[in-house]
Protein backbone atom coordinates (compact mmCIF):
# COMPACT_ATOMS: atom_id res chain seq x y z
CA UNK A 1 0.00 0.00 0.00
CA UNK A 2 1.38 3.34 -1.00
CA UNK A 3 2.45 5.86 1.63
CA UNK A 4 2.42 3.24 4.36
CA UNK A 5 4.98 0.40 4.06
CA UNK A 6 7.73 2.77 3.01
CA UNK A 7 7.50 4.45 6.38
CA UNK A 8 8.12 1.14 8.15
CA UNK A 9 11.40 0.31 6.44
CA UNK A 10 13.69 -1.22 9.09
CA UNK A 11 16.92 -0.13 7.39
CA UNK A 12 15.86 3.50 7.29
CA UNK A 13 14.73 3.20 10.92
CA UNK A 14 18.13 1.94 11.92
CA UNK A 15 19.82 4.85 10.14
CA UNK A 16 17.58 7.33 11.96
CA UNK A 17 18.41 5.69 15.28
CA UNK A 18 22.12 5.95 14.47
CA UNK A 19 21.76 9.61 13.52
CA UNK A 20 20.07 10.21 16.87
CA UNK A 21 22.89 8.49 18.73
CA UNK A 22 25.42 10.73 16.98
CA UNK A 23 23.39 13.87 17.69
CA UNK A 24 22.58 13.46 21.36
CA UNK A 25 25.08 14.68 24.00
CA UNK A 26 22.92 14.76 27.15
CA UNK A 27 19.54 13.49 28.47
CA UNK A 28 16.34 14.93 27.04
CA UNK A 29 12.68 14.25 27.86
CA UNK A 30 10.18 14.51 25.03
CA UNK A 31 6.41 14.10 25.10
CA UNK A 32 4.30 12.80 22.27
CA UNK A 33 0.84 14.23 22.76
CA UNK A 34 -1.33 11.92 20.69
CA UNK A 35 -2.52 8.50 21.84
CA UNK A 36 -2.17 7.17 18.32
CA UNK A 37 1.51 8.09 18.45
CA UNK A 38 1.85 6.39 21.87
CA UNK A 39 0.46 3.18 20.40
CA UNK A 40 2.81 3.32 17.42
CA UNK A 41 5.81 3.97 19.70
CA UNK A 42 5.01 1.03 21.96
CA UNK A 43 3.95 -1.30 19.14
CA UNK A 44 7.01 -0.68 16.95
CA UNK A 45 9.40 -0.40 19.90
CA UNK A 46 10.51 3.11 18.94
CA UNK A 47 11.34 3.83 22.58
CA UNK A 48 13.79 0.92 22.50
CA UNK A 49 15.36 1.87 19.21
CA UNK A 50 16.40 5.35 20.29
CA UNK A 51 19.46 6.05 22.49
CA UNK A 52 18.87 5.86 26.26
CA UNK A 53 19.52 9.60 26.68
CA UNK A 54 16.18 10.32 25.01
CA UNK A 55 13.16 9.60 27.21
CA UNK A 56 9.68 9.59 25.73
CA UNK A 57 6.75 10.33 28.02
CA UNK A 58 3.15 9.90 26.98
CA UNK A 59 0.68 12.76 26.88
CA UNK A 60 -3.06 13.25 27.30
CA UNK A 61 -3.92 12.88 23.63
CA UNK A 62 -6.62 10.31 24.15
CA UNK A 63 -10.03 11.97 23.96
CA UNK A 64 -11.78 8.86 25.26
CA UNK A 65 -9.44 8.86 28.28
CA UNK A 66 -10.09 12.49 29.20
CA UNK A 67 -13.88 12.37 28.88
CA UNK A 68 -15.21 13.11 32.40
CA UNK A 69 -16.82 10.27 34.34
CA UNK A 70 -19.99 12.35 34.64
CA UNK A 71 -20.38 12.44 30.88
CA UNK A 72 -20.03 8.66 30.68
CA UNK A 73 -22.79 8.46 33.32
CA UNK A 74 -25.01 10.81 31.25
CA UNK A 75 -24.31 8.70 28.16
CA UNK A 76 -25.39 5.57 30.02
CA UNK A 77 -28.47 7.40 31.31
CA UNK A 78 -29.47 8.57 27.82
CA UNK A 79 -28.74 5.17 26.28
CA UNK A 80 -30.99 3.57 28.87
CA UNK A 81 -33.90 5.87 27.99
CA UNK A 82 -36.65 3.99 26.08
CA UNK A 83 -36.82 4.81 22.38
CA UNK A 84 -33.30 6.23 22.16
CA UNK A 85 -30.77 4.94 19.64
CA UNK A 86 -27.36 5.76 21.15
CA UNK A 87 -24.45 5.82 18.71
CA UNK A 88 -20.79 5.97 19.62
CA UNK A 89 -17.26 5.17 18.49
CA UNK A 90 -16.59 1.58 19.49
CA UNK A 91 -13.93 2.15 22.09
CA UNK A 92 -16.25 4.28 24.26
CA UNK A 93 -18.43 1.28 25.00
CA UNK A 94 -16.30 -0.18 27.79
CA UNK A 95 -15.12 3.04 29.41
CA UNK A 96 -16.19 2.77 33.05
CA UNK A 97 -18.58 5.34 34.43
CA UNK A 98 -19.39 5.50 38.14
CA UNK A 99 -22.19 2.96 37.71
CA UNK A 100 -21.39 0.84 34.68
CA UNK A 101 -20.62 1.48 31.04
CA UNK A 102 -22.41 1.72 27.68
CA UNK A 103 -21.80 -1.95 27.01
CA UNK A 104 -23.73 -2.70 30.19
CA UNK A 105 -26.53 -0.34 29.09
CA UNK A 106 -26.75 -2.30 25.86
CA UNK A 107 -26.81 -5.62 27.71
CA UNK A 108 -29.68 -4.24 29.82
CA UNK A 109 -31.73 -3.59 26.69
CA UNK A 110 -30.59 -0.14 25.51
CA UNK A 111 -30.17 0.36 21.74
CA UNK A 112 -26.45 1.17 21.65
CA UNK A 113 -24.71 1.09 18.27
CA UNK A 114 -21.00 1.38 17.49
CA UNK A 115 -20.48 3.55 14.42
CA UNK A 116 -17.45 4.58 12.40
CA UNK A 117 -18.58 8.14 11.72
CA UNK A 118 -21.11 10.68 13.05
CA UNK A 119 -22.50 10.63 9.50
CA UNK A 120 -23.59 7.04 10.18
CA UNK A 121 -25.57 8.35 13.18
CA UNK A 122 -27.19 11.02 10.98
CA UNK A 123 -28.18 8.30 8.50
CA UNK A 124 -29.75 6.34 11.39
CA UNK A 125 -31.66 9.49 12.41
CA UNK A 126 -32.90 9.87 8.83
CA UNK A 127 -34.14 6.28 8.75
CA UNK A 128 -35.79 6.44 12.21
CA UNK A 129 -37.69 9.75 12.35
CA UNK A 130 -39.78 8.63 15.31
CA UNK A 131 -36.78 7.91 17.55
CA UNK A 132 -34.24 10.12 19.27
CA UNK A 133 -30.79 9.40 17.87
CA UNK A 134 -27.83 10.57 19.96
CA UNK A 135 -24.17 10.53 18.92
CA UNK A 136 -21.40 10.62 21.54
CA UNK A 137 -19.25 13.36 20.05
CA UNK A 138 -15.90 12.67 21.67
CA UNK A 139 -12.64 13.91 20.20
CA UNK A 140 -9.88 16.41 19.69
CA UNK A 141 -9.70 18.86 16.81
CA UNK A 142 -9.29 16.00 14.32
CA UNK A 143 -12.83 14.76 14.91
CA UNK A 144 -14.48 18.16 15.37
CA UNK A 145 -15.03 18.75 11.62
CA UNK A 146 -16.92 15.45 11.23
CA UNK A 147 -19.05 16.21 14.31
CA UNK A 148 -19.68 19.77 13.10
CA UNK A 149 -20.68 18.44 9.69
CA UNK A 150 -23.17 16.03 11.26
CA UNK A 151 -24.91 18.87 13.11
CA UNK A 152 -24.81 21.19 10.07
CA UNK A 153 -26.40 18.50 7.90
CA UNK A 154 -29.00 17.59 10.51
CA UNK A 155 -29.94 21.28 10.79
CA UNK A 156 -30.14 21.64 7.03
CA UNK A 157 -32.31 18.55 6.59
CA UNK A 158 -34.53 19.34 9.58
CA UNK A 159 -33.49 16.15 11.43
CA UNK A 160 -34.74 17.38 14.79
CA UNK A 161 -34.49 13.86 16.26
CA UNK A 162 -30.66 14.01 16.06
CA UNK A 163 -28.49 15.32 18.90
CA UNK A 164 -24.89 15.04 20.07
CA UNK A 165 -23.44 14.53 23.54
CA UNK A 166 -20.41 16.80 23.32
CA UNK A 167 -17.05 15.91 24.81
CA UNK A 168 -14.67 17.89 22.63
CA UNK A 169 -11.27 18.95 23.86
CA UNK A 170 -8.43 21.04 22.39
CA UNK A 171 -4.73 20.17 22.40
CA UNK A 172 -2.87 23.49 22.94
CA UNK A 173 -4.55 24.26 26.32
CA UNK A 174 -3.65 20.77 27.57
CA UNK A 175 -0.06 21.27 26.45
CA UNK A 176 0.05 24.61 28.24
CA UNK A 177 -1.39 23.01 31.40
CA UNK A 178 1.46 20.49 31.32
CA UNK A 179 4.13 23.13 30.60
CA UNK A 180 2.91 25.45 33.35
CA UNK A 181 2.88 22.72 36.00
CA UNK A 182 5.71 23.15 38.56
CA UNK A 183 6.56 19.44 38.26
CA UNK A 184 6.92 19.52 34.47
CA UNK A 185 9.93 17.64 33.07
CA UNK A 186 8.98 17.77 29.38
CA UNK A 187 11.59 19.63 27.32
CA UNK A 188 10.24 19.11 23.79
CA UNK A 189 6.97 18.05 22.15
CA UNK A 190 5.96 15.91 19.23
CA UNK A 191 2.74 17.61 18.19
CA UNK A 192 -0.14 15.48 16.92
CA UNK A 193 0.01 15.19 13.14
CA UNK A 194 -3.68 14.67 12.45
CA UNK A 195 -4.86 17.41 14.79
CA UNK A 196 -2.49 19.72 12.92
CA UNK A 197 -3.78 18.53 9.53
CA UNK A 198 -7.01 20.25 10.55
CA UNK A 199 -5.72 23.13 12.70
CA UNK A 200 -2.29 23.88 11.29
CA UNK A 201 0.49 24.66 13.76
CA UNK A 202 0.45 28.41 14.27
CA UNK A 203 -1.04 28.11 17.77
CA UNK A 204 2.11 26.36 19.04
CA UNK A 205 4.35 29.31 18.16
CA UNK A 206 3.38 31.41 21.21
CA UNK A 207 3.83 28.32 23.43
CA UNK A 208 7.27 27.62 21.98
CA UNK A 209 8.43 31.20 22.70
CA UNK A 210 6.78 31.57 26.08
CA UNK A 211 8.11 28.30 27.52
CA UNK A 212 11.23 28.05 25.30
CA UNK A 213 10.28 24.53 24.22
CA UNK A 214 10.58 23.07 20.70
CA UNK A 215 7.54 21.55 18.94
CA UNK A 216 7.79 19.19 15.98
CA UNK A 217 4.54 18.29 14.20
CA UNK A 218 4.94 14.53 13.75
CA UNK A 219 3.18 11.71 11.92
CA UNK A 220 2.40 8.20 13.07
CA UNK A 221 4.54 5.74 11.15
CA UNK A 222 7.87 4.56 12.61
CA UNK A 223 9.96 6.74 10.28
CA UNK A 224 7.76 9.77 11.00
CA UNK A 225 8.25 9.31 14.74
CA UNK A 226 12.00 8.77 14.39
CA UNK A 227 12.41 11.81 12.16
CA UNK A 228 10.25 13.90 14.51
CA UNK A 229 12.32 12.81 17.52
CA UNK A 230 15.56 13.57 15.66
CA UNK A 231 14.36 17.04 14.61
CA UNK A 232 13.28 17.78 18.19
CA UNK A 233 16.55 16.56 19.73
CA UNK A 234 18.54 18.59 17.19
CA UNK A 235 16.65 21.70 18.27
CA UNK A 236 17.35 20.95 21.93
CA UNK A 237 21.05 20.30 21.28
CA UNK A 238 21.29 23.54 19.32
CA UNK A 239 19.36 25.57 21.90
CA UNK A 240 16.50 26.33 19.50
CA UNK A 241 12.81 26.36 20.40
CA UNK A 242 10.86 26.61 17.17
CA UNK A 243 7.85 24.95 15.66
CA UNK A 244 8.88 22.57 12.87
CA UNK A 245 6.82 20.32 10.64
CA UNK A 246 7.92 16.72 10.11
CA UNK A 247 4.52 15.64 8.77
CA UNK A 248 4.66 18.01 5.82
CA UNK A 249 3.03 15.52 3.44
CA UNK A 250 -0.24 16.12 5.33
CA UNK A 251 0.15 19.29 7.36
CA UNK A 252 0.24 22.89 6.19
CA UNK A 253 0.91 25.85 8.50
CA UNK A 254 -2.72 27.01 8.37
CA UNK A 255 -4.25 23.53 8.32
CA UNK A 256 -7.49 22.84 6.47
CA UNK A 257 -9.39 26.11 6.04
CA UNK A 258 -12.76 24.52 5.13
CA UNK A 259 -12.59 22.22 8.14
CA UNK A 260 -11.69 25.02 10.54
CA UNK A 261 -14.47 27.28 9.21
CA UNK A 262 -17.01 24.47 9.53
CA UNK A 263 -15.96 23.82 13.12
CA UNK A 264 -16.10 27.49 14.12
CA UNK A 265 -19.52 27.96 12.53
CA UNK A 266 -21.02 25.13 14.61
CA UNK A 267 -18.86 25.15 17.78
CA UNK A 268 -17.41 27.74 20.14
CA UNK A 269 -14.55 27.47 22.64
CA UNK A 270 -15.67 26.69 26.22
CA UNK A 271 -14.00 25.54 29.42
CA UNK A 272 -13.98 21.79 29.96
CA UNK A 273 -13.34 19.18 32.63
CA UNK A 274 -10.62 16.68 31.71
CA UNK A 275 -10.81 13.31 33.42
CA UNK A 276 -7.65 12.99 35.46
CA UNK A 277 -6.51 16.58 34.89
CA UNK A 278 -9.38 18.69 36.23
CA UNK A 279 -10.88 21.83 34.72
CA UNK A 280 -8.86 23.68 32.05
CA UNK A 281 -10.22 27.06 30.84
CA UNK A 282 -10.97 27.52 27.14
CA UNK A 283 -9.97 23.94 26.49
CA UNK A 284 -13.00 22.49 24.75
CA UNK A 285 -15.82 23.01 22.32
CA UNK A 286 -19.55 23.49 22.86
CA UNK A 287 -22.36 24.08 20.37
CA UNK A 288 -23.04 27.67 19.30
CA UNK A 289 -26.46 29.17 20.01
CA UNK A 290 -28.01 28.51 16.54
CA UNK A 291 -27.25 24.79 17.06
CA UNK A 292 -27.88 24.58 20.81
CA UNK A 293 -30.98 22.45 20.27
CA UNK A 294 -28.70 19.66 19.00
CA UNK A 295 -26.99 19.35 22.39
CA UNK A 296 -28.08 16.05 23.95
CA UNK A 297 -27.81 17.31 27.55
CA UNK A 298 -30.30 20.09 26.69
CA UNK A 299 -32.44 17.70 24.63
CA UNK A 300 -32.83 15.31 27.55
CA UNK A 301 -32.97 17.97 30.27
CA UNK A 302 -29.74 16.90 31.97
CA UNK A 303 -26.80 18.71 33.49
CA UNK A 304 -23.25 17.45 33.42
CA UNK A 305 -23.07 16.92 37.20
CA UNK A 306 -19.96 15.91 39.11
CA UNK A 307 -18.73 12.55 40.24
CA UNK A 308 -15.98 10.99 42.33
CA UNK A 309 -13.31 9.00 40.55
CA UNK A 310 -12.06 5.55 41.56
CA UNK A 311 -9.15 6.23 43.90
CA UNK A 312 -7.18 3.24 42.67
CA UNK A 313 -7.07 4.57 39.11
CA UNK A 314 -4.10 6.86 38.45
CA UNK A 315 -5.08 7.96 34.97
CA UNK A 316 -4.24 11.61 35.65
CA UNK A 317 -0.59 10.74 36.32
CA UNK A 318 -0.43 8.52 33.25
CA UNK A 319 -2.00 11.18 31.03
CA UNK A 320 0.56 13.81 32.06
CA UNK A 321 3.52 11.50 31.60
CA UNK A 322 4.35 11.30 35.30
CA UNK A 323 3.58 7.61 35.76
CA UNK A 324 4.34 4.82 33.29
CA UNK A 325 1.41 2.39 32.93
CA UNK A 326 3.58 -0.60 33.79
CA UNK A 327 4.55 1.09 37.09
CA UNK A 328 0.94 1.41 38.23
CA UNK A 329 0.20 -1.17 40.97
CA UNK A 330 -3.15 -1.99 39.39
CA UNK A 331 -1.72 -2.60 35.89
CA UNK A 332 -2.57 -6.09 34.67
CA UNK A 333 -3.96 -7.00 38.08
CA UNK A 334 -7.20 -5.27 39.09
CA UNK A 335 -7.04 -3.22 35.88
CA UNK A 336 -7.23 -4.96 32.50
CA UNK A 337 -9.07 -4.14 29.25
CA UNK A 338 -11.91 -6.43 30.34
CA UNK A 339 -12.09 -4.93 33.84
CA UNK A 340 -10.71 -1.41 33.41
CA UNK A 341 -10.43 0.95 36.38
CA UNK A 342 -10.18 3.92 34.06
CA UNK A 343 -10.27 4.96 30.44
CA UNK A 344 -6.56 4.65 29.43
CA UNK A 345 -6.79 0.87 29.76
CA UNK A 346 -9.75 0.55 27.45
CA UNK A 347 -9.37 3.22 24.79
CA UNK A 348 -7.50 2.28 21.63
CA UNK A 349 -5.49 5.47 22.14
CA UNK A 350 -4.91 4.92 25.84
CA UNK A 351 -1.32 4.51 27.05
CA UNK A 352 -2.23 1.70 29.47
CA UNK A 353 -3.96 -0.22 26.70
CA UNK A 354 -0.86 0.16 24.51
CA UNK A 355 1.43 -1.28 27.18
CA UNK A 356 -1.01 -4.07 28.01
CA UNK A 357 -1.35 -5.05 24.38
CA UNK A 358 2.30 -4.89 23.29
CA UNK A 359 4.46 -5.32 26.39
CA UNK A 360 2.53 -7.41 28.91
CA UNK A 361 4.04 -10.76 27.90
CA UNK A 362 7.58 -9.68 28.65
CA UNK A 363 8.94 -11.21 31.81
CA UNK A 364 11.68 -9.43 33.76
CA UNK A 365 15.07 -11.17 33.53
CA UNK A 366 15.56 -13.60 36.42
CA UNK A 367 18.39 -12.57 38.72
CA UNK A 368 21.19 -15.08 39.41
CA UNK B 1 -21.37 26.03 3.09
CA UNK B 2 -24.27 25.22 0.77
CA UNK B 3 -26.31 22.03 1.02
CA UNK B 4 -24.52 20.62 -2.02
CA UNK B 5 -21.08 21.36 -0.57
CA UNK B 6 -21.96 19.70 2.74
CA UNK B 7 -23.35 16.64 1.00
CA UNK B 8 -20.42 16.11 -1.40
CA UNK B 9 -18.94 12.65 -0.98
CA UNK B 10 -16.68 10.19 -2.73
CA UNK B 11 -15.68 6.56 -2.66
CA UNK B 12 -12.34 5.92 -0.96
CA UNK B 13 -10.42 2.67 -1.01
CA UNK B 14 -8.78 1.75 2.30
CA UNK B 15 -6.36 -0.88 1.03
CA UNK B 16 -9.14 -2.53 -0.97
CA UNK B 17 -12.12 -1.85 1.29
CA UNK B 18 -14.22 0.88 -0.31
CA UNK B 19 -16.24 3.27 1.84
CA UNK B 20 -18.21 6.39 1.18
CA UNK B 21 -16.35 9.39 2.61
CA UNK B 22 -17.52 12.98 2.98
CA UNK B 23 -15.57 15.50 0.87
CA UNK B 24 -17.22 18.54 2.48
CA UNK B 25 -13.83 19.76 3.75
CA UNK B 26 -11.79 18.79 0.68
CA UNK B 27 -13.65 20.34 -2.28
CA UNK B 28 -10.59 20.18 -4.54
CA UNK B 29 -10.11 16.39 -4.12
CA UNK B 30 -9.76 14.53 -7.43
CA UNK B 31 -10.21 10.86 -8.29
CA UNK B 32 -6.95 8.97 -7.89
CA UNK B 33 -5.63 11.14 -5.06
CA UNK B 34 -4.55 9.83 -1.67
CA UNK B 35 -6.53 11.43 1.14
CA UNK B 36 -6.39 11.43 4.93
CA UNK B 37 -9.72 10.30 6.37
CA UNK B 38 -10.88 10.59 9.96
CA UNK B 39 -14.27 9.38 11.21
CA UNK B 40 -15.72 9.31 7.70
CA UNK B 41 -14.52 12.78 6.65
CA UNK B 42 -11.56 13.54 4.36
CA UNK B 43 -9.47 16.13 6.22
CA UNK B 44 -6.45 16.43 3.95
CA UNK B 45 -4.65 15.05 0.93
CA UNK B 46 -1.14 13.62 0.71
CA UNK B 47 1.45 15.84 -0.97
CA UNK B 48 3.57 13.48 -3.10
CA UNK B 49 6.64 15.67 -3.09
CA UNK B 50 6.62 16.19 0.64
CA UNK B 51 6.06 12.46 1.11
CA UNK B 52 9.60 11.87 -0.14
CA UNK B 53 11.05 14.24 2.44
CA UNK B 54 11.37 11.56 5.13
CA UNK B 55 13.83 9.73 2.86
CA UNK B 56 15.61 12.78 1.46
CA UNK B 57 16.28 13.91 5.04
CA UNK B 58 18.14 10.66 5.72
CA UNK B 59 20.24 11.15 2.62
CA UNK B 60 21.06 14.71 3.62
CA UNK B 61 22.16 13.44 7.04
CA UNK B 62 24.41 10.90 5.30
CA UNK B 63 26.11 13.66 3.32
CA UNK B 64 27.05 15.62 6.40
CA UNK B 65 29.42 13.01 7.83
Amino acid sequence: MKYLDEYRDPEAARRYAEALTRTVTRPWTLMEVCGGQTHAIVRFGIDRLIPPEVTLVHGPGCPVCVTPVELIDRAVQIASTPGVIFCSFGDMLRVPGSRGDLFGASAAGGDVRAVYSPMDAVAIARRNPDRQVVFFAVGFETTAPANALSVARAAQEGLENYSILVSHVLVPPAVEAILSSPSNRVQGFLAAGHVCTVMGYREYEPLASKYRVPFVVTGFEPLDLLQGILMCVKQLEEGRYEVENQYSRSVEPEGNRQARDLVSSVFQVVSRQWRGLGSIPSSGLGLREPYARFDALARFGLTEGSQEESSECRAGEVLTGVLRPEDCPAFGRSCTPETPLGAPMVSNEGACAAYYRYRRMEEPCPSN
Amino acid sequence: MSGEDLARSGRVSFGGIVREVSLACLPEAQPGEYVLVHAGLAIGSIDEEEAERVFRYLEELGEIE
